[in-house]
């Protein structure tokens, strides 16, 4: 298999990622969406270092994967919360702050 | 070469000349009420302490060799930057020696005239605290060593002028022509302290014996400003045309101000500018001829109004415009004329003071009616006025022996002696007078009584007919003593220079000449009013309503300078409003209302962000994308 095929896959994951930010009204959803996002990333950067031949991509996958675990305590802690006094997780309701 | 001396003997103390009216001023202002009781003596003394120090320093500079009369006392440093350097510096010459005299003697006698004057007005001691600051800072202007000096003196002047002028400031005609006495005065100052830089700039120094020493070195254009902006100096003091209509205003103020101003302070410092600033005029035929020009038209506008106008004071304001524009001719013609200017200015200064304190005191027993049509018959009501009155009349128009004679004929001659046609204006003027002073004196004294009902004329108390007698005796041998016992033109010569031209025709013709046509002028107007006055005034001719308006000068300032600068305040305004206030609010409303709707944009909807977020990726991929492109 080339690994052109990788990159493919991992801008179609992006693409579908993208697009679940975008059109879900769920929290959590959206939260999938973003790791998606992440985890097409991370597979586009695992693709092209072992096209290129060297580990950079991957070590870059791994602070990826870091920064992924560390917003989903953070983000997860704030749904929970926002669940916890709305009784909704939508992202729609909040929007208090604003002009 | 003159010698110029160390303030030392009699002189050691020349400061005292202008420190006693000061702090008689200083008293009379600072001490408030508890000096109301004897405010008026303080002033009075202190002016006449100066008097009798001047005639002490007279003696002691007749003692001394012409040469030697030039006394210089340094009192304090004032300014130092750089070059630049004027100090506090006082000096004491010929010149300056008749001025002094003329300003505390006359000085004094309107002072003790005042006191009786004023007695029933509440602000006396304040009225006495301002003539003494007028008298101070006249002194202080004929004094000064330096332009710069003169100039704080010139400005106390001015400032005292406007107190005095406003001082029945209750009346609102009174403080108007305070305010337009000062405003236009400061139009001279302009030309005064642009004078005074470019004096600066030329020399290097603002000492007059510096000045002068080097008068011939400048170049002529910049000699002429220098003229032409003193010029202007002096036509604001001393209301030469086109800035001589504060004048007639300014006899708002009590009469004995009126005296002071038109006899002995303020419109004189004008003529003692250009002749003081001889050597700097002899240097330019432009400024001087400018000068004569401008003397000339004031000598005729004042002719023209004294003899039109029917309020006592306002005539005589005509008659001293018409006087001042004498002296001014004469010392617009240089070394010929600045002794006649000085001489005339001498003998008008002591029959001026008469003629004011005279109809002052016409005025005091007449309720302060000035309406010369209510006036006539007053000579058996009021000898000693009227005898005085008299006698400053002849004085004026120029009859022998009296004083206005002696110095009027000299400038006419001078006059010939330097251009027919100037000669010819000045004895034509010289007719004018003669008509004037002889309608004044006829309306007021002869002919029938048109007093109002209430009107009980009384002679005025001794301390006002006292002064009056002194002044009439002065107006009669002023003119002599000057001249053959004083010898004025040796006196002056150190420090004006004096020369004679031959004339074509005799002296003693020239003098029958003027004398037929100051008669002939005297004989229209006893022609005219000696049988019966109307008590309303015709409406008359073009030229006397012209005239009676004080030749439109109003309207003239109204078209020429004050509705064009309304104009041009009110555009300013419009300007700054619309286009400054405009580009500033309008930019500022602007970002505001721009920011309004920007603000929009924050919906508080997470995913809308998420969606500009988004295009705000694409977009920066597709620009990276087309500027790697080619």
């Amino acid at each position: 298999m080339s690994p052109s095929a990788y990159v493919v896959l991992a801008a179609i994951l992006f693409t579908l990622g993208s697009v679940g930010v975008l059109v879900r009204r769920n929290a959590i959803v959206m939260f999938m969406s973003v790791e998606m996002m992440l985890n097409a990333c991370n597979l586009a950067f695992v693709a092209f270092a072992r096209m290129n031949g060297n580990l950079d991509g991957q070590v870059v996958a791994f602070f990826v994967m870091v920064v992924a675990a560390a917003e989903v305590v953070v983000g997860l802690a704030i749904i929970v919360t926002i669940f916890r006094t709305r009784r909704s997780a939508s992202v729609d309701e909040p929007n208090l702050l604003k002009y | 070469m003159e010698v110029t001396t160390a303030a030392g003997g009699a002189f050691a103390y020349l400061w005292l000349l202008i420190g006693f009216p000061l702090a008689g001023a200083a008293i009379l202002l600072f001490g408030g009420k508890r000096t109301n009781r004897w405010g008026h003596y303080v002033g009075t003394l202190a002016v006449v302490a100066s008097a009798a120090y001047a005639v002490i320093l007279l003696l002691a500079l007749m003692g001394r060799s012409p040469e030697e009369r030039t006394v210089v006392q340094h009192i304090a440093d004032w300014i130092f930057i750089n070059k630049f350097s004027a100090s506090i510096a006082l000096q004491l010459d010929q010149l300056s020696m008749v001025f002094v005299l003329l300003i505390t003697i006359v000085g004094s006698l309107i002072h003790v005239y005042s006191i009786g004057y004023m007695k029933d007005d509440p602000d006396r001691r304040r009225f006495f605290g301002f003539l003494n600051l007028f008298v101070a800072a006249m002194l202080l202007l004929v004094l000064a060593d330096n332009y710069l000096l003169l100039y704080a003196g010139w400005e106390g002047v001015g400032l005292a002028s406007f107190l005095l002028i406003g001082f029945w400031q209750h009346k609102n005609s009174a403080a108007a022509a305070a305010k337009k006495a000062f405003v236009m005065n400061r139009i001279g100052d302009v030309g005064m302290s642009l004078g005074i830089m470019l004096i600066f700039v030329t020399f290097g120094s603002v000492t007059f014996s510096t000045v002068f020493d080097q008068a011939g070195e400048a170049s002529d254009t910049t000699m002429t400003w220098i003229g032409l902006l003193l010029l202007l100096a002096a036509c604001g003091k001393s209301a030469q045309f086109p800035l001589q209509a504060w004048l007639l205003d300014a006899m708002e103020g009590p009469t004995p101000v009126s005296a002071l101003i038109h006899a002995a302070t303020m419109v004189t410092a004008g003529v003692y500018l250009i002749v003081r600033s001889g050597p700097i005029f002899d240097q330019t035929i432009v400024a001087s001829t400018v000068v004569v020009i401008i003397g000339t038209i004031t000598m005729f506008l004042g002719a023209f109004i004294g003899s039109a106008k029917d309020e006592i004071k306002k005539a005589l304001a005509g008659s001293t415009m018409s006087q001042i524009g004498y002296m001014i001719l004469a010392a617009g013609l240089g070394p010929v004329g600045y002794v006649f200017a000085i001489f005339h200015l001498l003998t008008h200064g002591v029959f001026k003071a008469n003629l004011f304190l005279g109809a002052g005191s016409v005025m005091h027993g007449m309720k302060n009616r000035e309406n010369m049509r209510r006036y006539g018959a007053l000579r058996a009501a009021m000898i000693v006025t009227w005898l005085s009155f008299m006698a400053a009349t002849f004085a004026i128009m120029g009859i022998p022996p009296f004083s206005g004679f002696w110095s009027k004929d000299d400038i006419i001659h001078a006059a010939f002696e330097h251009n027919i046609i100037i000669g010819i204006c000045a004895i034509l003027a010289a007719g004018f007078t003669g008509f004037y002073m002889t309608r004044m004196l006829v309306m007021t004294f002869f002919g029938k009584a048109r007093w109002e009902d209430d009107q009980h004329p009384h002679e005025s108390p001794p301390v006002m007919t006292i002064p009056l007698i002194i002044l009439g005796i002065g107006s009669i041998f002023t003119g002599i003593g000057l001249l053959f016992w004083g010898n004025i033109e040796t006196w002056l010569e150190p420090v004006t220079g004096f020369e004679t031209r031959e004339l074509a025709i005799p002296a003693i013709v020239l003098e029958g000449i003027t004398l037929l046509v100051v008669l002939v002028g005297a004989a229209v107007a006893i022609a005219m009013y000696r049988r019966s006055v109307a008590v309303e005034a015709p409406k008359g001719n073009v030229l006397v309503r012209a005239a009676r308006n004080s030749m439109y000068d109003d309207a003239i300032n109204d078209t020429i300078a004050v509705r064009p600068t309304y104009w041009l305040s009110r555009s300013l305004v419009w300007a700054d409003r619309s286009v400054i206030d405009g580009i500033v609010g309008g930019s500022a409303a602007f970002v505001g209302g721009l920011s309004g709707r920007m603000r929009r944009l924050q919906s508080g909807f997470a995913r809308s962000y998420a969606l500009a977020m988004l295009g705000g990726a694409i977009l920066v991929v597709v620009v990276m994308l087309l500027v790697r492109l080619p």
